[in-house]
């Protein structure tokens, strides 16, 4: 296992994290404000802010994002990379089509 | 009991309420010489006798780290209510208003936050008709 894959797989091994990471999925760079935000209206998960700001600590540890500033205001960023390990660890058989169910 | 004045803390008064009213739309209400500054308020062209914002000088040592902090987070210190908001979107960002959330659909309402050159994040919201969209 590469060094730190241990942390995406913990990272990833959370609801609320994933949530997270959909939502940078839709629309990348966003603030701790609009992260709970969404949370709270798009998926009733009314954490506090530092709740939040404590999974973002964890998937960033992980590598999963990344932030950057503009200005004052920090952005937080969906980096995938880590995710391209874990597919190419498993990759898909040539003549597999995936599977189009969740 | 009454609101009538909200107090928002600005880096130059000048700066603020050339933002304000020129790009904002807000009106002049009162500007009273007060030592080296002065007490300016604005209020919206929409309720000229409404809550009037201060405009008050980030002067305090206290004011810095206070807004520093909030605005590493994205958290807006005003919200304003607006009709159309990607009408305004449009409107101000063509007028070099920098947004830090662009319009965006929360369900009960379409919400973008920009910043306002004095040291602020300014929430702009555009409420919606419960249940339509969400």
């Amino acid at each position: 296992m590469l060094p730190g894959m241990a942390d995406v797989y913990r990272a990833l091994d959370d609801e609320t994290r994933r949530l997270v990471l959909d939502e940078l999925a839709v629309r990348d760079g966003q603030t701790l404000f609009e992260i709970c935000a969404t949370l709270a209206t798009r998926h009733q998960r009314s954490l506090t802010r530092q709740a939040v700001s404590q999974h973002l600590a964890v998937l960033e540890s992980a590598g999963l994002v990344v932030t950057e500033r503009r200005g004052r205001t920090k952005l937080h960023h969906f980096d995938r990379a880590p995710l391209a390990e874990i597919a190419g660890r498993w990759p898909l058989p040539e003549e597999t089509t995936p599977c189009a169910s969740t | 009991m009454r609101l009538n004045l909200i107090t928002l803390y600005v880096d130059d008064q000048r700066a603020a309420l050339a933002f304000y009213t020129e790009v904002l739309g807000f009106v002049l209400r009162h500007d009273l010489p007060l030592g080296e500054d002065s007490w300016l308020t604005v209020v919206s062209p929409e309720a000229p006798e409404g809550p009037e914002l201060l405009l008050e000088p980030a002067g305090h040592p206290a004011v810095g780290p206070y807004r520093d902090a909030l605005a590493e987070d994205g958290v807006p210190l005003l919200q304003l209510t607006v009709d159309d908001l990607p009408a305004e979107h449009e409107r101000l960002t063509g007028l070099g208003v920098v947004f830090t959330q662009p319009p965006t659909d929360l369900g009960t309402a379409l919400v973008a936050v920009l910043d306002d050159t004095c040291g602020n994040l300014v929430q702009l919201v555009q409420p919606r008709p419960q249940g339509v969209g969400a």
